[in-house]
């Protein structure tokens, strides 16, 4: 589902080059729930972003769902985050003037999807994350758990084929996080690709495999036994 | 985009989060485009009450009165009076090119005690040419005007206003009865009207040789009039130095001398009145556009700060496929449904007070002269919904355009 190949990413910064991606390869198939684990400033959001065709690369090659992802349009990558692609942040980003049913329809506004059609996908997946009655409930009217599970209806609501996410419990206590863990191994069990930034082993523990960053390069990659993806 | 409910939706939640914001910005462009239409009217108004100061004589004439010389001359001394004759008429008509229609004027000074049976009343009287007519707009209702022949013939014929028909003949046909004049007796052949007042309406007139004769004027005349047909202000201001020239060279005083006659130039007058409302209305563009600039400048600030508080809200937007056409539209739409909708609360205002003005002016027994019907004209109104449209266009611009921008990445940073 997603290969890189010698992926090098550098920020300019006046005349310094700060390298933060130094020649990356990593493969994850369809259907994996993967972590992202390292220290503070090792690049793991860089990778993600990238994953997310928000930023883009200088060297090597990024395929995602077999199609290469270099240098594409504004208009391409919308298109491509809007079809393949789903985000969940830590900070939620919830529209606060919008309800949580218009939050997650929001997505399929972009497809072009009529508005009767998108509000009832909106339903169904707020019933699925366990918030059906909550569907009217503005974004300052829920709790923090509950801001995350809208948040990943509306990564799930274009049906897309990765779900990438950046420290989705950071902002969560611990046990809030293990509900929102669960929904995304819920997720990956639908036969979602799963790709989580965290720095949080109990969150890294739940996934099935793990890719440790370190100063830019992949320092290791190991599968968890027990957990089955 | 304009027919998407969504977008209206969106546009109206983000208003409704800066109500205050929104209704001043919005105050600013409609009160723009209020003054604009009130100036433009208000310049409408004073042009037509000059031009209406102007209605009652030819607007491409030329008045000549003889006075008296300022300047000695030739060895002649300053203090001698230009007396003008019919020969003065005739040079003028004959040898000037370019004027058109001619009449002279012998006053007869004074009312007169003008009489139909045993209905009288007092008249001013004016003795004159054909082409006098021509002059003063007279509008001839039935009958004809003076003739040459009556001129040759020094016939006693009159022509009379309405005013005098009304006084003198009641419900009688004037036309062919004679009519008495300080013991004098004309027949009557033609009746006519003015719209220069009542004034000109309760005059008669009659052939200017009669008066001559009736009045011991010889062939003296007190005044000289003509038309220049289409005579464009340079045209008119050659016709009238040849015609002081003419006048300077036969009665032999300095051509430069401003007091021997007194010559006034419709033309240029006229011109001169409206270049000035040009000049105004020019004016009351730049300062109604200068309001309305204002305004978008306003707009386009308030979109800006807008852009900035949004900046969350536009990287989620463009991280879950918000292409940028779409952020842009967004703006630009919001831009112009402030613009439009506030220029047209000023616009609707502007007329409206308009017409009350008009209302107001309209009911007054006498209205002011200088001011009359202001109003404001469809290309004008036209012109300023167009600018309008654009100013919400080039308002929405620059924010817009900022907005799509904005790199999600920045914008969704947790810290
Ligand atoms: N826009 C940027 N410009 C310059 N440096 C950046 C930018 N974004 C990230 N960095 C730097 O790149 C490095 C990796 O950042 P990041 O990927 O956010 O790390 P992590 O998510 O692992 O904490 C850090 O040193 C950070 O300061
Ligand atoms: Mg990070």
């Amino acid at each position: 589902m997603i290969h890189i190949n010698q992926i090098r990413k550098s920020y300019q910064m006046g005349s310094l080059s700060l390298e933060v991606l130094k020649g990356i390869d990593l493969n994850i198939e369809e259907g994996e729930l993967v972590s992202i684990m390292g220290p503070s400033g090792s690049g793991k959001s860089t990778l993600l972003n990238i994953l997310g065709i928000l930023d883009q690369y200088q060297e090597g090659e990024y395929h995602l769902a077999g199609t290469l992802m270099k240098s594409l349009s504004e208009r391409k990558a919308a298109y491509y985050r809007n079809h393949y692609l789903g985000f969940v942040f830590q900070s939620f980003h919830l529209l606060e003037f919008k309800n949580a049913l218009e939050n997650v329809a929001l997505p399929l506004y972009y497809q072009k999807v009529s508005r009767r059609k998108r509000n009832r996908k909106a339903r169904e997946l707020l019933e699925r994350v366990g918030l059906g009655d909550r569907a009217e409930h503005m974004p300052n009217e829920l709790s923090g758990g509950q801001k995350q599970r809208v948040a990943i209806a509306r990564a799930l609501i274009s049906d897309p084929k990765v779900i990438l996410a950046d420290e989705p419990t950071g902002a969560l206590d611990s046990q809030t996080s293990d509900q929102v863990m669960d929904l995304f191994k819920e997720v990956n069990a639908s036969g979602k690709t799963v790709v989580i930034v965290t720095h949080e082993a109990e969150v890294a523990e739940k996934t099935s495999r793990t890719i440790h960053l370190r100063d830019g390069v992949v320092q290791n990659d190991t599968h968890n036994a027990g957990v089955a993806s | 985009m304009i027919f998407n409910l969504d977008h209206w939706l969106e546009i109206w939640q983000t208003v409704r989060k800066n109500k205050l914001r929104t209704a001043l910005t919005m105050f600013s462009i409609a009160w723009g485009i209020f003054m604009l239409i009130l100036l433009l009217a208000a310049g409408r108004g004073l042009e037509n009450g000059v031009r209406y100061q102007f209605r009652d004589d030819a607007a491409n004439s030329i008045w000549i009165t003889p006075r008296i010389t300022g300047e000695p001359f030739r060895g002649l001394k300053a203090g001698r009076s230009v007396n003008l004759t019919i020969e003065d008429y005739e040079m003028v008509r004959d040898t000037i090119p370019g004027v058109e229609h001619i009449t002279a004027r012998f006053n007869l000074r004074g009312n007169f005690l003008v009489r139909n049976g045993l209905q009288f009343s007092r008249f001013p009287i004016r003795s004159v040419h054909p082409g006098h007519k021509y002059l003063e707009k007279t509008e001839m209702r039935r009958g004809r005007f003076l003739n040459e022949r009556d001129i040759d013939e020094r016939r006693k014929v009159a022509v009379i206003g309405n005013r005098v028909v009304d006084t003198l003949f009641k419900q009688t046909d004037p036309i062919g009865q004679w009519i008495d004049i300080n013991g004098i007796q004309y027949k009557v052949v033609g009746v006519f009207t003015d719209v220069g007042g009542v004034g000109e309406q309760r005059m008669i007139y009659i052939p200017i040789t009669t008066g001559q004769a009736a009045y011991g004027g010889a062939n003296r005349i007190h005044r000289l009039m003509f038309t220049m047909g289409d005579a464009d202000l340079e045209e008119s201001k050659r016709i009238e130095q040849n015609v002081r020239n003419l006048l300077a060279e036969r009665h032999v005083y300095s051509p430069d001398d401003p007091r021997a006659i007194r010559l006034f130039n419709h033309v240029e007058n006229y011109q001169r009145f409206l270049q000035l409302f040009q000049g105004i209305a020019l004016f009351i563009w730049i300062v109604g556009i200068g309001t309305i600039i204002a305004g978008i400048v306003g707009v386009g600030n308030i979109m800006l700060i807008s852009v900035k508080e949004r900046t969350k809200e536009i990287g989620l937007r463009k991280a879950i496929g918000a292409p940028p056409s779409d952020i842009i539209g967004l703006f630009l739409l919001e831009s112009m449904t402030l613009t439009v909708l506030a220029g047209y609360i000023g616009l609707v205002a502007g007329i409206g007070t308009v017409e009350l003005v008009q209302h107001v002016l309209g009911t007054m027994g006498n209205p002011p002269e200088f001011f009359r019907d202001p109003h404001v004209d469809v290309h004008a109104a036209a012109g300023a919904a167009l600018i309008l449209v654009l100013a919400g266009v080039v308002a929405g611009l620059i924010p817009a355009r900022r907005a799509a921008a904005i790199d999600p990445i920045v914008a969704l940073r947790d810290e």
